[in-house]
């Protein structure tokens, strides 16, 4: 399946909003963590600055996100992880709250008591969760509520390669299958489960052949490449609102920064990111889209749209308020 | 750190020192978990094990918890001794039917003929905004299922001696590490958790409480990182002629009742500070012992209790400062109790 020009775009600029987003935040994110500011002795302190607590960036994973949503209407439901901002983005969640949610901000999606990992927009119907795995059952619900209510909908719940080994996983597939429920798993291979590699964690290389197991179709796509995802998520889409079921797809994606901003990353092979920075996705659409004739000045206002935007987000993000403390132990129920 | 007699250790070193030592002493002894391998446990309890042992006895898992933990209460029931670590409590629940269902039953079912000697570690707390899935407590769920021990330790010289008395237990031990006192490089923590700790092996019992403070005028029972949140108030009462008793209960299964009702009897007021959730929990629990022994017991003024207002932990900081008990609310539950 390929995309439209307008498709093509909009996948460009999804994915320069999203690498713009994640990499300001990674200098945002030290504001107040490091000497002298902090306790003696610390290299870092987690929980201080702006912004604190855990942060998982997802810089270098933007194809898997924009190559799917572009396939998606706002009726459609996508569940993330606890790496979900580029995936919040690409389902078209504004910017604005995205960022005061995670400077814990009462102007924030959850009102500054979510988080980074916890981000619910119910109008662009995202969610995702720190707990990995978490997020497959509830897209089976999305899907089953789709069924039930007579709509084309379809649910897409992405996971990391290391949660295709939880039993939520094994389970949500058998579920989805037997039920023939218009659901699409994507699975993200960034071949790092924090430190454990796929190799070490998984018995088998590729998750897409986990498909053959709940007879649904398994796709695995080898490059970080958004047009190579536009293709193959296309078609499981298609079927799903067809009414002809779910989909497993694995994607090589890659991971630029550490599991969390902090992360010493000593695990890692010294050199590695510089050698996958130089396949940079980004760049791979930008070069075929100048192929097909977008000009450097087209390029320019699509990058400084890009750039404008997560500026005034992150701006929104720090002029707004805290919540008041009378918060604290609201909306534990409605 | 210069002389090895006043050899000073964080609580995450003095928990990884405790496990080499007795795998060191026994072969059956062997670590998994998640990132516990290279990554040495995200928290550092695992710190250079597998440098020391290889990974046959210091073994990465998937992220399967059903599978792996099921797989020490297999494994321990032919005489292995797993110490299993699974990084946050928070994510106990994707497991839990292998933990309270059938770590916790198995030997009672069986009669009593079954060992199952597992320990299972866990990093607890919050204070540094990780939010309501990263930051909660929940050794008091733990508690209220029959069948677990349940280690809290405060302090590195604690930590260790519960570590190896947990790996020698032939039951099935939990084993809360807060994450602000293990002394980590990249997390603020309160310094008072870093103590001597003598090289050579030893154990703390269980169902041992510690006087850290003696007082006459408050009973304070706590544990865990509220040790020193308490130590802390208790500094800023005693200037004000307010003298607080603290008591570290080290354990909650088996708890000692004794070192509490001693304490109260004398005292006549009883404060509980606690991490976890209000009700339902340990500060109840600890209510109602002094509430069982009012007979022999006179309380001045009616118990107080802190802990997390039944809400889930917020991520702003002011509100999750707002959420868990601070120094200042300690303080001030105290200087209200003296009226």
């Amino acid at each position: 399946m390929q995309p439209t020009k307008d498709q093509m775009l909009w996948m460009f600029e999804q994915m320069l909003v999203i690498r713009e987003f994640e990499e300001t935040m990674v200098t945002i994110y030290l504001e107040g963590k490091l000497p002298p500011d902090i306790q003696d002795g610390l290299a870092f302190d987690i929980g201080a600055g702006p912004v604190p607590g855990e942060m998982h960036l997802a810089a270098g994973q933007e194809p898997v996100a924009v190559g799917t949503c572009a396939h998606l209407k706002k009726e459609d439901t996508v569940t993330g992880t606890h790496r979900p901002h580029h995936f919040a983005i690409a389902k078209g969640v504004p910017l604005n709250p995205l960022a005061a949610e995670i400077f814990g901000k009462v102007t924030g999606l959850g009102r500054g008591k979510g988080g980074h990992m916890h981000l619910f927009d119910i109008e662009h119907k995202f969610s995702c969760s720190g707990i990995v795995g978490a997020g497959m059952p509830p897209a089976c619900g999305a899907a089953l509520a789709a069924k039930k209510m007579g709509k084309d909908w379809v649910a897409v719940t992405f996971l990391g390669e290391g949660a295709a080994n939880q039993g939520a996983f094994h389970e949500s597939l058998n579920l989805a299958a037997l039920w023939n429920l218009p659901v699409i798993f994507i699975v993200e291979d960034n071949s790092y489960a924090i430190s454990v590699t796929k190799e070490e964690s998984t018995a088998i290389s590729n998750n897409a052949d986990r498909a053959a197991g709940y007879g649904m179709p398994g796709v695995r796509i080898d490059n970080n490449d958004a047009l190579e995802v536009f293709d193959v998520v296309g078609e499981a889409v298609a079927r799903a609102r067809a009414g002809e079921g779910p989909s497993l797809i694995e994607c090589k994606t890659d991971r630029y920064l550490g599991h969390f901003q902090g992360d010493a990353e000593a695990y890692r092979p010294e050199g590695e990111v510089g050698k996958l920075r130089e396949n940079d996705p980004i760049d791979l659409l930008k070069n075929q889209l100048a192929e097909d004739g977008m000009t450097e000045d087209q390029e320019k206002e699509i990058r400084d749209r890009a750039s404008a935007t997560v500026t005034a987000a992150y701006e929104f993000a720090r002029s707004s308020d805290d919540p008041d403390l009378s918060e604290t132990t609201m909306h534990v129920f409605v | 750190m210069s002389n090895e007699n006043n050899r000073e250790l964080t609580m995450a070193a003095a928990i990884s020192e405790a496990i080499a030592q007795e795998m060191d002493n026994n072969e059956k002894v062997f670590v998994m978990g998640e990132d516990v391998a290279k990554y040495g446990g995200i928290f550092g309890a695992t710190g250079g094990l597998l440098d020391k042992f290889g990974p046959d006895r210091v073994m990465d898992t998937p992220i399967s918890e059903t599978a792996f933990i099921g797989t020490a209460t297999g494994a321990a029931a032919e005489g292995l001794r797993p110490i299993v670590e699974l990084m946050f409590v928070d994510f106990f629940g994707v497991c839990m039917d292998q933990i309270y269902n059938h770590l916790a039953k198995n030997i009672y079912m069986s009669g009593g003929k079954l060992k199952l000697p597992v320990v299972l570690t866990t990093a607890i707390g919050g204070g540094y905004n990780d939010a309501a899935q990263h930051s909660q407590c929940l050794y008091g769920i733990f508690a209220h299922i029959p069948g677990l021990k349940v280690v809290v330790p405060s302090n590195a010289y604690d930590a260790k001696g519960l570590m190896i008395e947990a790996i020698r237990d032939d039951n099935p031990v939990m084993y809360f590490f807060h994450k602000g006192i293990m002394g980590l490089l990249w997390m603020a923590y309160f310094t008072g958790s870093t103590t001597h700790v003598p090289e050579e092996s030893y154990t703390v019992p269980f169902g041992k409480a510690k006087v850290v403070k003696e007082g006459s005028d408050v009973t304070l029972v706590t544990l865990s990182q509220m040790v020193h949140k308490s130590v802390d108030a208790a500094k800023v009462l005693e200037a004000d002629g307010i003298s607080v008793e603290i008591i570290d209960l080290r354990t909650l299964v088996p708890l000692d009742k004794e070192t509490v009702l001693n304490s109260v009897t004398k005292t006549h007021r009883l404060c509980i500070a606690d991490e976890d959730y209000l009700s339902f929990g340990l500060s109840g629990e600890i209510a109602a012992i002094v509430a069982e022994n009012l007979d022999s017991i006179d309380l001045d003024v009616p118990v107080k209790r802190l802990g997390v207002p039944d809400v889930p932990i917020p991520y702003s900081r002011p509100l999750e400062q707002t959420a868990i008990p601070q120094v200042k609310h300690i303080e001030e539950a105290i200087r209200s109790m003296m009226n």
